[in-house]
């Protein structure tokens, strides 16, 4: 009130004078000394940002007791597991590192999203069972107060395997030993087959096994981001880097056949920001190797693999990235609603996409291709399903039009093609949760939960992963499915 | 402990919760007041700890609620057979039973009903109405227990959703006639795995609100039942015809 008298008074001319101006030398200059007293006040009060610090925003802290490298599906269930199951409330901090936060070339993005429990392992069946009861009660582990609860578009349509004669025999031990685990899957004749899906030719398919309940696909992303919300809730530091370095610190010991050997703990990861040459050396107590693909480029950087080869030193994680295709093709007479994924001995398979008469499908390589580490690229092949050699007969889909196509990277494990779980024998506080080879979405909760175990009880409580663990590519034992997927 | 009306204001509603299925046929609540406690709610719940902790424990509650209610009658399907505890279950939920040969068996008003079933040991339940009732999934247990199911209603179920769809293949034998009708989280892609169900002869999908489209959806289950009469929709809802342009008849001869 009193600045707007004073130009008031000023205007009105000499007359009025200005207070305090009898005392020469002292000229109050009301205005500049309010707005300093303001700014004076601002910066002492809290909540406002101090222009001395830089910001640090984008830097993961420097303390962290575990580490995840990787933000992909597995990487993000670990983290929740480990949050769900600690001890205390806030007991662990967690930090998730994830390189690309478009997840543009990430496995979990790109993938078909099956879920089925046609394996062969007992491991298998029982993570994929956990992981259906996982994701039909998921508003319930992942419910945050005040979010819209999570719609998976679940289509538990089923998986419809197809074997020739040769492979007849083993898929029925196969069904077997899934009916034994609790899957609800049946064994379906040629005969059954047409009368149920008129629209698949049975030259050459002598048996079927067809998953009833539990089996079908769903959207991955939206099991991504209920995740990282749910962890964002629980408290879980998220950071956008790559990791550059691991700082280990060695130790000799002694074995029973009185051996020495070298055991490593990782105790500082360097993370390093995007586009720049800053990185945050966090300290940690364990790292989780999520990577999906580049799991081995994290691997090498602890030092897996460097040692002369045919020694545990010298075991490098078998972990590539394979890329595979996906197309979208649209097909107006093609198979109804009621069409479940199918998928051959070949390795081709198909489902159905939508209401609107669209497939999508693809096929697994039989050969041996390997990979750049460039980018993946979209190229739409135009491919003529009979000639390619692509569908081999089953099914008939007349004037095809493809629409789309895209391409991931599988983790694919080169040993055994199964997932890699648990801890490094020589690297003690690295853990794995990589190398499903094309499973890792459907298996993610199970494995993050057994992850989740082995860490805060120290071995697995509900289901035993010890076929998985790294020591059996130094000792060559291949736990290898049985099977055709 | 807590009083009945603080959980009314403060559970985040499980897809507008039963409370305000219910709600539909009763008191119409003023739009303006209820966003406006919603937004005071959310308000609430994103600047204190406690109200948030607050709300996530009664929704734990809701949900145990649940899961107490859709528990499996094992012992009793022991001591009494699969029919008796099968209809124990839906009237215990709220529900309507009918064995063969007998009247509708309702509960009253107190939820109790006339304990003549427990006799019915040999006698299979002919149909069921289960509208409205708490059941979910892990319900469906006692529910399949009735093998000769005739006719099952599902109408206006808060928890029935596609995973429930597909659990009911063991019922394929006899179950003729089945409605889905107001259930809030059916969706098509539920409906698809409805084709074991060959011998349905009648099926009511009018009302699903998940459904995309549910036009073409009923078209679609059309096809994948040939032998079924789908009441549901007017198929032609999701076409949308100008007034000169009329469907053509292919009886009709082409214009030169």
């Amino acid at each position: 009130m009193i600045r707007r008298v004073l130009p008031h008074g000023l205007g009105r001319g000499l007359l009025t004078r200005r207070p305090g101006t009898r005392r020469g030398g002292f000229s109050l200059d009301w205005d500049g000394k309010v707005s300093e007293i303001k700014k004076k006040i601002k910066s002492i009060l809290p909540g406002t940002p101090c222009d001395v610090l830089p910001d640090t925003s984008h830097l993961p802290p420097e303390h962290s007791d575990v580490v995840v490298v990787g933000g992909g599906v597995l990487g993000l269930s670990v983290a929740y597991w480990l949050k769900q199951l600690e001890n205390r409330r806030g007991g662990m901090r967690v930090l998730v590192v994830e390189r690309d936060h478009t997840y543009s070339q990430a496995s979990t993005g790109l993938s078909v999203g099956g879920i089925c429990q046609q394996f062969s392992l007992p491991e298998n069946i029982q993570l994929s069972l956990f992981s259906a009861s996982f994701l039909r009660n998921i508003n319930e582990y992942l419910a945050v107060t005040n979010a819209p609860p999570l719609d998976l578009q679940f289509n538990p349509s089923g998986y419809l395997l197809l074997a020739s004669e040769k492979d007849a025999a083993a898929m029925e031990s196969n069904v077997k030993v899934q009916k034994q685990e609790g899957a609800k899957v049946c064994l379906m004749s040629p005969d059954q087959l047409r009368n149920k899906f008129p629209w698949i030719n049975t030259e050459g398919v002598a048996l079927a096994s067809y998953g009833m309940e539990n089996e079908g696909w769903f959207d991955p992303w939206c099991l991504l981001h209920g995740l990282r919300q749910k962890l964002m809730s629980m408290g879980v530091f998220f950071c956008q880097g790559e990791v550059t370095r691991f700082v280990t610190s060695s130790q000799r010991m002694m074995t029973t056949d009185d051996e020495m050997v070298t055991l490593k703990s990782i105790h500082e990861v360097h993370v390093k920001m995007d586009h720049s040459l800053e990185y945050q050396p966090v300290e940690c107590a364990i790292v989780i190797n999520a990577a999906g693909a580049w799991s081995a480029q994290i691997a090498a950087l602890a030092g897996i693999g460097k040692g002369p080869p045919g020694t545990l030193q010298g075991t490098k994680l078998p972990v590539e990235p394979r890329k595979r295709y996906v197309y979208v093709w649209h097909c107006p007479q093609g198979p109804g609603l009621e069409t479940p994924l199918v998928a051959d001995t070949s390795g081709a398979y198909f489902r159905r996409e939508g209401l609107g008469s669209n497939y999508l499908g693809g096929r697994s390589p039989a050969e041996v291709s390997r990979v750049g580490w460039d980018m993946l690229a979209r190229r739409h092949r135009i491919i003529v399903m009979k000639e390619s050699g692509f569908w081999p007969g089953s099914v008939c889909f007349v004037h095809p039009q493809v629409q789309t196509a895209w391409a991931g990277y599988y983790d694919y494990n080169t040993f055994d093609q199964n997932g890699v779980v648990g801890p490094h024998p020589l690297v003690v506080n690295m853990y794995f949760a990589t190398g499903f080879s094309g499973h890792g979405l459907q298996q993610a909760p199970g494995v993050g939960r057994a992850v989740a175990e082995m860490i805060l009880e120290g071995s697995f409580q509900t289901i035993d992963l010890s076929p998985f663990l790294f020591n059996r590519f130094y000792l060559g034992e291949k736990t290898q499915e049985n099977n055709i997927m | 402990m807590a009083a009945p009306w603080v959980s009314l204001r403060l559970v985040a509603p499980m897809w507008n919760g039963t409370r305000g299925i219910h709600r539909l046929g009763g008191a119409v609540v003023p739009e303006g007041n209820q966003k406006k406690e919603r937004k005071m709610l959310q308000f609430l719940n994103n600047h204190f700890y406690d109200v948030e902790a607050l709300r996530g424990y009664l929704l734990q509650r809701e949900m145990s609620k649940v899961h107490l209610k859709n528990r499996s009658f094992t012992w009793l399907e022991e001591q009494h057979g699969p029919y008796s505890a099968g209809a124990f279950f839906i009237l215990k939920q709220g529900g309507a039973v009918k064995f063969r040969d007998k009247e509708w068996i309702r509960p009253d008003k107190y939820g109790h009903s006339s304990p003549e079933f427990w006799n019915f040991r040999e006698v299979p339940v002919e149909a069921v109405d289960a509208s409205d009732c708490e059941i979910n999934y892990e319900g469906l247990d006692n529910l399949l227990l009735l093998k000769e199911l005739q006719s099952l209603s599902l109408q206006r179920c808060p928890h029935v959703d596609d995973w429930c769809l597909s659990r009911l293949y063991p019922l394929a034998d006899s179950l003729q006639e089945l409605s889905l009708a107001g259930c809030p989280r059916v969706s098509e892609r539920g409906l698809a795995c409805l084709h074991h169900l060959q011998n349905l002869r009648r099926l009511d999908i009018s009302d699903l609100p998940a459904v995309s489209n549910p036009g073409l959806t009923q078209i679609l289950v059309e096809e994948m039942l040939p032998n079924c009469q789908v009441v549901g929709v007017d198929w032609a809802e999701g076409l949308k015809l100008g007034p000169e342009e009329q469907p053509q008849d292919t009886a009709s001869p082409v214009p030169a």
